[in-house]
C-alpha cells in the first residue's frame, strides 16, 4: 500500500463527514413533536416514522460497518462459512421478524413500552427478569458498537491516518469522529441517525453498484473471481489444512445453517433493532418493511463477494504496523482500483455506515438503562425530563465503553465481537418472543434458563482458542452436544436455555409458586395506530394516538 | 374520534380465518426451510454466468423470500380484519408501579 496519506480521498472523506455532522445537529428540529422532554421523543423519535424512514433506519441498523468490513474480510480470509452465511441470515431474518415484531410493536404501543425489558416487566411482573433482559441487552450492544469503530479505524488506516507511533495521535481521528457523533446524538436523539441514514444508504448503494460492475471487469470477470477464490480456499496452510471454505462440505452444513438461524433470531433481540421497530408509526409499517428490507440482503451478498474479488485482485491488506489485517481488505481494494476522490466516497460510505448504527445502538442501550435500571431500581419517581437526561448521559458513557472495548480486544476478528454479543442476546429470546404468545413459562424458570444459556455460551466461547495466537473467544462455532456436529454456540445455549426454562416451569407450577402479575391482555398484541393507549398511573405519560 | 366497541372480550384475539392463517404460515416457513437445508444447494454446478450454484441460488432466494413475505402479509390482512380496541385503564397490583 501507499505509505503516505491519500489526500484526495481524505478531503472527500472529511467533506462528507462534515456534511452528516451538520445534518445530525440539524435533525433535532426535524419532525419535532409536542412532548419534547419525554423519552418517546428523544429515544423513539416520537414513534412517528413511516415505512420509508423505518426502512432506512432499520437498514442503517442492520447493514453496518460489519457489513462493509467484516463480512468481506471473512470471505477473503476464511471463505463461505464464516462470511457468506450472512446472506441466508439476512434473508430468513424477515419471515422471522414478520412473525413476532408486529406483536411486540402492538403491545408496546398500547402500554407505552420503550424497551424489550419494559415488555418483560409488564408481561411477567418480574423486576428481576426484566433486569436480566436489560443487562444482557446493554452487554451485547457494547461489542456491536465496538465493531462499528473497527470499521472506521480500517478506513482511517488505509487513508494513511493513525500511523503515528504516539498512542494519542494514532487514535485521535477516531476520537474526534466519535466525539462529534456523541454530540449530535446527545442533542437530536434518534432523529439524528434517521436523517443521516438517507445519506449513508445513498452512498452505500452508489459505491456497491460501481464496485460490483467495475471491479470484476478489472480482474478478468466473475468466473476468474470464483476460480481465484476456489484455489485460495482449497490450498493448504502451514498446518496442512485447507485455508478456508469455498462451498461448505457436509461437515459444515450444521455450522452454516445454525450461524444463519441463530444470528437471524438474535438480531431483533438487540435493543437497537427494537428501538428502530418501536419508532415506527403503525403495526403494518414493520410488516411492510419485512417485505422490502431484503433489498439490503442482495447488496450484502454482493459486498460479501467483494472479499473474493479482492482475492482475484491480489489485494494485500497490510496495516500501517506492517502486519496483515484482513479487516483492511475492502478499503484497500477500493484504494487500489478507484481514483482518490471516489475512494474517498467509498471510505465515507463505510465510516458513515458505522456512525448510524453506533448512534442508534447507544441510544437504545441508554433507553434500556434508563427505563429498566435507573427508573426501576434507582429512582422510581423519575420525571420524563429526568429520564431523558439520564438517557442522554448514558448514551455518552456507552460510546466511551465501546472505545475501551475496541482498544483492548483482538481486532483481527471483528466479526467475532458481534458473534459473542449474539450468543448473549439470544438468551433473552424466550422471555421476549415466547412471552408475546404465551404466559405458560414461569418467570423464575425463564430467569434460570437465561442464566444457564449465558453461562454455557460464555464458557464455551471462551474455550474457543485461536491455534495461531492462543487467544480466547477466537470463534463462534463449537461441537453441539448430542448432535455431534460443529454449530453456532448461541443456538446450542438457546436450546439449553429453553430446556431449563420448560423443566423449571413445570416444577414451579406443581409446587404452586405464583406467576407474576400480567398487565397485558390478548387483544393488546394486535393493537394498531389510532387505538387508545392504556392509561398508566404516571401523569402525562405517552402522547396519545399516531 | 374512533368508534369504540364496548362489548368485546379483551382477553380474546379478534376472529381470524384459520385456513388463511395456515397459508400465511406456509409462506413464511418456506424460505426458512429452503435456506437452512444447506445440503440442497451446497454445490458448484450448475453455474450461472460464472456464479456457482451455491451463490446464485441464495441470491435468488432474496427475491423469492420477499415475494413469500409479501404474500403472507396480504394473506394476513384478509384473514384477520382489524378490530378497534377500547380504552382501558391499567389497574390492579403491579400495573401502577
Amino acid at each position: 500500500m501507499n505509505a503516505g496519506i491519500n489526500y484526495p480521498a481524505l478531503a472527500v472523506l472529511i467533506g462528507l463527514f462534515l456534511l452528516v455532522t451538520v445534518m445530525g445537529f440539524w435533525a433535532s428540529n426535524w419532525r419535532k413533536g409536542a412532548h419534547l422532554e419525554s423519552l418517546d421523543e428523544w429515544g423513539l423519535g416520537g414513534r412517528t416514522f413511516g415505512t420509508l424512514i423505518t426502512w432506512f433506519l432499520i437498514g442503517g441498523d442492520i447493514y453496518t460497518a460489519y457489513t462493509f468490513v467484516a463480512v468481506p474480510a471473512a470471505m477473503f480470509a476464511f471463505g463461505a462459512v464464516s462470511g457468506f452465511f450472512a446472506v441466508p441470515y439476512t434473508i430468513i431474518l424477515y419471515p422471522i421478524i414478520f412473525i413476532y415484531m408486529s406483536r411486540l410493536w402492538s403491545v408496546s404501543y398500547r402500554h407505552g413500552y420503550v424497551t424489550a425489558a419494559d415488555f418483560v416487566r409488564g408481561r411477567y411482573g418480574s423486576k428481576e427478569l426484566s433486569l436480566a433482559v436489560a443487562t444482557t441487552g446493554i452487554l451485547a450492544t457494547m461489542p456491536y458498537i465496538a465493531l462499528q469503530l473497527v470499521g472506521i479505524q480500517a478506513v482511517l488506516e488505509v487513508v494513511g491516518l493513525g500511523g503515528s507511533s504516539s498512542v494519542i495521535a494514532k487514535d485521535m481521528p477516531l476520537f474526534i469522529a466519535f466525539a462529534l457523533l456523541a454530540a449530535y446524538t446527545y442533542s437530536a436523539g434518534l432523529r439524528a441517525p434517521a436523517v443521516i441514514a438517507f445519506v449513508k444508504d445513498g452512498l452505500i448503494y452508489l459505491v456497491i453498484l460501481v464496485a460490483i460492475v467495475y471491479l470484476p471487469s478489472q480482474v478478468g470477470g466473475w468466473a476468474r473471481v470464483f476460480e481465484a477464490a476456489q484455489s485460495k480456499m482449497t490450498s493448504l496452510n502451514a498446518a496442512g489444512r485447507p485455508v478456508g471454505v469455498f462451498i461448505p462440505s457436509a461437515q459444515a452444513y450444521w455450522a452454516y445453517a445454525t450461524l444463519a438461524l441463530g444470528s437471524a433470531m438474535a438480531l431483533f433481540m438487540y435493543p437497537h433493532s427494537i428501538t428502530a421497530t418501536l419508532s415506527s408509526r403503525s403495526r403494518n409499517t414493520i410488516r411492510h418493511n419485512a417485505t422490502i428490507l431484503p433489498a439490503y440482503s442482495f447488496v450484502l451478498g454482493l459486498l460479501a463477494l467483494l472479499g473474493w474479488v479482492a482475492i482475484a485482485a491480489g489485494t494485500k491488506p497490510i496495516g500501517l504496523d506492517g502486519r496483515v489485517n484482513a479487516q483492511l481488505v475492502i478499503p484497500q481494494l477500493f484504494e487500489d482500483f478507484f481514483p482518490g476522490w471516489f475512494a474517498g466516497v467509498a471510505f465515507a460510505a463505510v465510516a458513515i455506515g458505522a456512525l448510524v448504527p453506533a448512534a442508534i445502538m447507544s441510544i437504545a442501550a441508554a433507553n434500556t438503562f434508563t427505563r429498566n435500571i435507573y427508573r426501576e431500581w434507582i429512582n422510581p419517581h423519575a420525571t420524563h425530563a429526568q429520564e431523558t437526561n439520564v438517557s442522554k448521559i448514558v448514551s455518552l458513557l456507552v460510546k466511551g465503553f465501546a472505545l475501551v472495548f475496541v482498544l483492548t480486544l483482538d481486532k483481527q476478528n471483528a466479526i467475532n465481537f458481534q458473534l459473542l454479543g449474539g450468543i448473549w442476546i439470544l438468551q433473552t429470546f424466550p422471555s421476549i418472543v415466547f412471552g408475546l404468545y404465551t404466559r405458560w413459562f414461569h418467570r423464575w424458570g425463564l430467569l434460570a434458563g437465561w442464566a444457564g444459556g449465558m453461562l454455557y455460551g460464555t464458557i464455551v466461547a471462551y474455550n474457543v482458542i485461536n491455534p495461531a495466537t492462543g487467544n480466547h473467544f477466537a470463534g463462534s462455532l463449537s461441537l453441539i452436544p448430542v448432535i455431534g456436529q460443529m454449530g453456532y454456540i448461541a443456538l446450542t445455549a438457546f436450546g439449553i436455555n429453553v430446556l431449563v426454562a420448560a423443566v423449571l416451569t413445570a416444577i414451579l407450577d406443581v409446587a404452586g409458586v405464583p406467576h407474576g402479575h400480567d398487565e397485558t391482555t390478548t387483544e393488546d398484541y394486535l393493537a394498531d395506530e389510532g387505538d387508545p393507549r392504556i392509561e398508566k398511573h404516571r401523569g402525562s405519560v405517552a402522547p396519545v394516538g399516531g | 374520534m374512533n368508534h369504540v366497541e364496548r362489548d368485546v372480550d379483551t382477553s380474546t384475539a379478534p376472529p381470524a380465518n384459520k385456513a388463511l392463517m395456515t397459508v400465511a404460515c406456509f409462506f413464511l416457513a418456506l424460505p426458512i426451510v429452503a435456506l437452512l437445508w444447506v445440503s440442497s444447494y451446497a454445490r458448484v454446478e450448475p453455474t450461472l454466468a460464472g456464479f456457482p450454484f451455491f451463490i446464485w441460488y441464495q441470491f435468488l432466494w432474496v427475491f423469492l423470500c420477499a415475494a413469500c413475505t409479501w404474500a403472507a402479509h396480504r394473506t394476513i390482512l384478509i384473514a384477520r380484519p382489524r378490530r378497534r380496541l377500547s380504552a382501558r385503564s391499567a389497574t390492579g397490583k403491579g400495573a401502577g408501579r
